[in-house]
């Protein structure tokens, strides 16, 4: 497989000596894994579901009858 | 609130309504791919989003990101490729672009459009996947009798196949609504592919102690041999329910899939798939979906950190023991006494006693439990 693709974004480099010294003694090899860390974390925060559950509320009702069936509900 | 699905939106591919009968009639115009059960039970969990945010088998794109950084090409974490193999005689004729019929057990589940028909190393996968490549391993052996062309492309979902489990088959979009039904707002949820025992009961319990529900979520589906047989996992986590657990925190379902025996990688995709049924937290436990000695025993705790975008909160719990010093069912962080006083509950040690008809000690696995077992003729797949 050909290699994983990077692109470049720029911190202040006081942040980056402050993540630098961070970062020492953990599991992190650089300050760029650590910024992806990080980023990944806050990213999924953020991500909001797109679109409501895909079902109508006829279907939602059919479920629940269903689950009252099978003895969930 | 239950857990957002993986990538924000539960993925439906089932066809319903006049497009259903449309597509069906085209189906039969179709060239068809027979597919085994344990794959044409995965076409019914990418189409009910259990897989979400797939929509189909991979493409050769997602397929090599898995493989090598455990996410998708979207970023998503991932970690086992979902793929159909087929050799180059199943697909004689066939180009990208072309619409397929799926056959599993004997009907035409699905439709699926080829986007890319691709070649697979089924060395590399089984050492980055399974972390070896000894055919002792079952998920190595399995993948080395695959067929060597991979497709990739959506499906659409037209039959169901055949479900000897249907009472306890429930789907993630009906899971969610049952969690908001009941009111749960945070729901462990459980894998095993196991009968239970004591320590089992008191992981569950210990991670229920914290939240509003219990998901116990069994594997039904291909398994090694020697495993319990998948009506005997059923029907030991019912009389365990029925006898030990408060009815109103514990939903029992199964969940139709292969196991894939890949330790640390499996755990992950385990929680996924249980995020996608909505659960907030998952357990794993010593040696998560591991074989042998393929993997280290906490190895499948500890890749969960390499992960902070999983959106599912896994619990890290202990194996509980029976200590006879603290007169009960322990774990090492919290029973202060030596190995002289503790009851390892070993797995394999209760298949012995299982496999001779002996009842294994109540310090191991409740009698209830231990009766419904041995009231089957051969609990164990052969």
């Amino acid at each position: 497989m050909e290699e994983r693709k990077y692109t470049t974004v720029s911190i202040p480099t006081t942040l980056y000596n402050r993540i630098k010294k961070i970062i020492e003694g953990t599991g992190f090899t650089s300050v760029s894994s650590f910024v992806t860390y990080v980023l990944r974390e806050i990213a999924a925060a953020y991500e909001e579901e797109e679109e409501a559950e895909p079902f109508s509320e006829e279907e939602r009702n059919k479920i629940i009858e269903k689950l009252r069936k099978l003895g969930y509900l | 609130m239950v857990s957002k699905p993986h990538g924000g939106r539960l993925i439906s591919r089932v066809l319903s309504g006049r497009k259903l009968d449309r597509i069906r009639e085209e189906a039969e115009e179709l060239k068809i791919i027979e597919i085994p059960l344990d794959v044409g039970v995965d076409v019914e969990n990418i189409a009910h989003g259990v897989f979400s945010p797939l929509e189909g088998f991979m493409t050769s794109d997602d397929y090599l990101n898995v493989l090598y950084y455990m996410r998708l090409s979207n970023d998503l974490p991932w970690t086992i490729p979902i793929t159909l193999d087929v050799s180059s005689e199943d697909i004689r004729g066939l180009k990208e672009g072309d619409e397929i019929a799926v056959k599993s057990e004997g009907k035409i589940i699905a439709i699926m459009s080829i986007e890319e028909i691709y070649r697979w190393d089924k060395r590399e996968y089984s050492r980055l996947v399974y972390k070896t490549e000894d055919i002792k391993h079952p998920g190595v052996l399995k993948t080395l009798q695959r067929k060597e062309l991979l497709i990739g492309g959506k499906i659409s979902l037209i039959d169901h196949l055949p479900n000897p489990y249907y009472r306890f088959t429930l789907r993630p979009v009906e899971t969610r609504i049952l969690f908001r039904e009941k009111g749960w707002k945070t729901i462990v949820g459980f894998q095993t592919r196991n009968a239970p025992h004591l320590g089992h009961e008191y992981v569950q319990k210990a991670a229920l102690t914290f939240v509003d529900g219990l998901f116990v979520n069994p594997l039904v589906g291909w398994k090694k041999r020697g495993d319990y047989r998948d009506e005997v996992i059923l029907t030991a986590y019912r009389v365990l329910i029925e006898n030990y657990y408060p009815k109103d925190s514990v939903v029992l379902a199964v969940l139709r899939t292969p196991m894939r025996y890949a330790g640390p990688r499996e755990a992950i995709h385990h929680a996924i798939i249980r995020k996608n049924f909505g659960c907030t937290h998952f357990i794993v436990g010593r040696d998560h979906a591991g074989v042998g000695n393929y993997y280290g025993p906490y190895e499948a705790q500890e890749i969960f950190y390499e992960f902070p975008d999983l959106g599912i909160i896994p619990l890290f719990v202990k194996e509980f023991f029976y200590c006879r010093k603290c007169g009960g069912m322990v774990n090492e962080k919290v029973c202060p006494h030596s190995s002289e006083f503790r009851v390892k509950i070993s797995g394999t040690a209760l298949r012995e006693m299982i496999k001779k008809g002996e009842m294994p000690p109540e310090t191991m696995m409740r009698r209830e439990v231990a009766e419904a077992i041995l009231s089957f003729k051969n609990p164990f797949i052969e």
